[in-house]
């Protein structure tokens, strides 16, 4: 379960060194904006020789690579594809022809490596007013196995104010989340900007979490326990599920067929979300008998 | 008879300034202070030689010092913690005698029992009267506590006090009184209070640090020591003073109320005091200006003399009543002794302080630190120096796991019961070694430049001069 997606710069030894500590369920190492031009060659020799040596506890590590039209961008997939990450980050996706583009170009990697053909998998960064238009069809594309939002690039696109409550970007959320959901992939929220204002992060996860998003990116790791809690199910849910399905259980033995809890009627998608909500708490460990 | 003196020179005359003698001072005002300076540029000019000082703690302010060894106006330094200048000096074999260092405890046990002997203390007092009734809580240089001066200026043959804020007779309160003093003598400025406040006495940003604070106080919690009246200390490191950060909600959770706060008292400790998260708070010296103002205004805030913090004696002193202790290190060995005196070269960096004195009072010891420092592994086979005694240590606390001490069994289940990252201290080793190599052991000279007590004043170890 990937609550939470740590940014690390690719260029900071001290960094990279500890990316793991802080709890994120996944972090990506970056290589695009985090580094300046005349530091990109350094920044991926690092990040290669950091993720052979290091071992990363995570359950995802992602890699931020840099746009299409870049000339850096062939040479991260060179050094990046044969270290097998769960998924490179591709930047300013803005539609599905970016995404076969860079299929091709992985699929030569892939081969003149040894990795086994179409087996490196994209997090697609959309994050132009494009891409949003676009949004289903690039998380239908190959490769594709998730979409996150980025905001502040976006909303430069669309000159639009950036807000501490995000007006600005609703439209654009539910889309990527909707597109998502559509092709049966992942959808993960844009970083919250303010590295100090931990309740300003704790209310625009919980709004992202509202939405759909399966996890929320984070730039500082003082966000990730707040991105955690926001994303993880509370006791309370776990304690309704639970009821769901005993009612479920018992109604079914009884022979019943519509039945009630707390005076509302359970029906399928209610079962459904109870049921999503278990698997969630037994993936994090959380002790669903006692609660 | 009066016991002001008009100038610094007329004090040190009439206070019997003669070659060969002891002379102590405090070092409230850090990296601020004046008076040790002022003290022994005039000494000099006197014609003075062959001081042994008696520092508390020695910093980069006091760089002329060198100046002072070299003409033979000081011959040797006995003290609790040097760094700067000096200290570098020290390591490169600048004094014929080695450096005596003691802990706080141990150096106030020194001089209560007579087997260090003080000639002259001289006492900076940001507040005096002309009887020599002194505070550290009013005047431009206020420091707060004076808590290192009290042994000095109890047992010294002779005390001067040297002020810059010379008040109406009675000044009050009187931290030191006039039953103790010789002389006082009043100065431009004995210090700058922005030296005060040490740089490492902010709490950290550095995730590093946070997620080791956050560990700490997830130690604490599972010890069983987290009960009402619990009682702590944290150094002046960023990250110890993160661990208060974590403690809050802690205390807050349980319900409880610590009983006291002690140590070189910081805003962070103030803030707990003040919001009710601990009754008490016991200071040997402030680390920063609201401690100062929280000292003076606070009657929960109490100065204490280093003698009661944290001194060996059989009828026990404040260190004895602490249940959990939070300590640095610059390096710490697989059997859990702590340097805090040298760098990984070898270089004289610090001091005990009360490192030693809270470690071999509190009921949980401990240290945290990163794994690695630059490219350093923190843990090492042996440590350069013994500050501290492993059998006082309790807990190794780093980002990437935590080590019990292996006579701490119990303790040692409560926190893998608790689902902490507990490993064997070897394995953290190891885990650095593995990003690090193994580093080589560096080779020291062989002249004995530093000689470290343990607070009892047993020999614990000795540094050496660096390899030239």
């Amino acid at each position: 379960m990937l609550r939470s997606l740590l940014f690390v710069p690719g260029n900071s030894p001290a960094m990279l060194l500890n990316a793991d500590i802080h709890r994120a369920d996944g972090i990506i190492l970056d290589l695009e904006d985090a580094v300046a031009p005349d530091q990109k060659d350094a920044a991926r020799i690092l990040v290669r020789n950091a993720v052979r040596t290091l071992q990363y506890a995570v359950q995802a590590l992602i890699i931020r690579i840099n746009p299409l039209d870049t000339a850096f961008c062939r040479e991260d997939l060179e050094t990046i594809v044969p270290l097998r990450p769960a998924f490179i980050m591709p930047t300013k996706v803005a539609g599905e022809g970016d995404i076969r583009a860079l299929d091709q170009m992985l699929r030569e990697i892939e081969r003149k490596n040894g990795v086994e053909e179409g087996v490196t998998r994209l997090l697609a960064l959309i994050e132009t007013a494009c891409g949003i238009e676009n949004a289903y069809a690039i998380a239908r594309a190959p490769r594709v196995r998730a979409l996150m939002l980025g905001a502040e690039d976006y909303t430069a696109d669309l000159r639009a104010i950036r807000s501490r409550e995000s007006g600005e970007i609703a439209y654009a959320r539910s889309r990527i989340v909707n597109a998502a959901r559509a092709a049966g992939i992942d959808a993960f929220d844009t970083p919250f900007t303010d590295v100090n204002d931990v309740d300003g992060l704790l209310n625009d996860a919980q709004a992202a979490r509202a939405l759909g998003f399966s996890g929320k990116a984070a730039i500082s790791p003082r966000h990730i326990a707040g991105i955690n809690a926001a994303f993880s199910p509370t006791a309370a849910e776990v304690r309704y599920a639970r009821q769901v399905l005993d009612v479920i259980e018992e109604a079914q033995r009884l022979g019943r067929g519509a039945v009630s809890l707390r005076g509302k009627m359970i029906d399928k998608p209610i079962v459904e979300r109870a049921r999503q909500t278990l698997q969630m708490a037994h993936a994090l460990n959380m002790e669903v008998d006692e609660l | 008879m009066t016991k002001l003196k008009s100038t610094l020179r007329s004090a040190l005359e009439a206070a019997g300034l003669t070659s060969g003698m002891t002379v102590s001072f405090h070092h409230h005002l850090r990296n601020g202070d004046h008076v040790l300076n002022m003290v022994l540029d005039e000494a000099a000019a006197m014609g003075i030689k062959n001081l042994t000082l008696q520092a508390s703690s020695i910093f980069p302010v006091h760089a002329p010092l060198i100046g002072h060894i070299q003409s033979g106006v000081v011959t040797g330094i006995e003290t609790a913690y040097m760094s700067g200048p000096v200290a570098d000096a020290i390591s490169h074999a600048l004094l014929a005698r080695p450096v005596v260092f003691r802990s706080h405890g141990g150096r106030a046990q020194a001089i209560a029992s007579g087997r260090v002997h003080i000639d002259i203390a001289f006492i900076a007092a940001p507040c005096a009267d002309c009887a020599g009734n002194l505070n550290g809580l009013y005047g431009p240089a206020a420091c707060g506590s004076l808590g290192y001066a009290f042994t000095d200026a109890r047992y010294a043959d002779c005390v001067v006090a040297i002020t810059d804020h010379l008040v109406p007779y009675p000044a009050a309160p009187a931290s030191i009184d006039e039953t103790q003093v010789d002389y006082v003598v009043q100065v431009p400025c004995i210090g700058d209070p922005g030296g005060i406040v040490s740089g490492t006495t902010s709490v950290t940003r550095d995730p590093v640090g946070l997620r080791i604070a956050e560990y700490a106080a997830q130690v604490m919690a599972s010890s069983g020591l987290l009960q009402e009246g619990f009682s702590f200390q944290t150094g002046a490191g960023g990250a110890s003073l993160a661990v208060t950060e974590y403690l809050k909600p802690l205390l807050r959770a349980r319900g409880i109320t610590a009983g006291f706060g002690m140590g070189g008292i910081t805003g962070a400790m103030v803030d707990m005091l003040e919001n009710g998260y601990v009754r008490s708070l016991l200071d040997v010296q402030c680390f920063d200006l609201r401690a100062v103002a929280s000292i003076r205004d606070n009657p929960a805030h109490q100065e204490i003399p280093a003698l009661r913090y944290a001194a060996p004696i059989a009828r026990g002193s404040a260190v004895d009543q602490l249940s959990c202790v939070v300590l640095g290190a610059t390096e710490i060995d697989v059997d859990f002794n702590v340097n805090v005196h040298t760098d990984s070269s070898g270089v004289i960096l610090g001091g005990s302080g009360g490192h030693s004195d809270t470690a071999a009072g509190a009921q949980l010891t401990m240290i945290v630190a990163p794994l690695m420092r630059a490219r350093l592994p923190i843990v090492v086979d042996r440590v350069g120096c013994i500050s501290t005694p492993g059998s006082t240590v309790d807990v190794l606390v780093t980002q990437r796991g935590i080590a019990v001490h292996p006579a701490r069994r119990e303790l040692r289940d409560a926190l893998v019961a608790a689902h902490l990252p507990v490993y064997d201290i070897h394995a953290l080793r190891d885990m650095a070694r593995r990003i690090t190599g193994t580093p080589a052991v560096l080779p020291h000279g062989h002249r004995v430049v530093g000689v470290v007590e343990y607070r009892d004043g047993s020999l614990l170890d000795q540094i050496f001069a660096l390899d030239e």
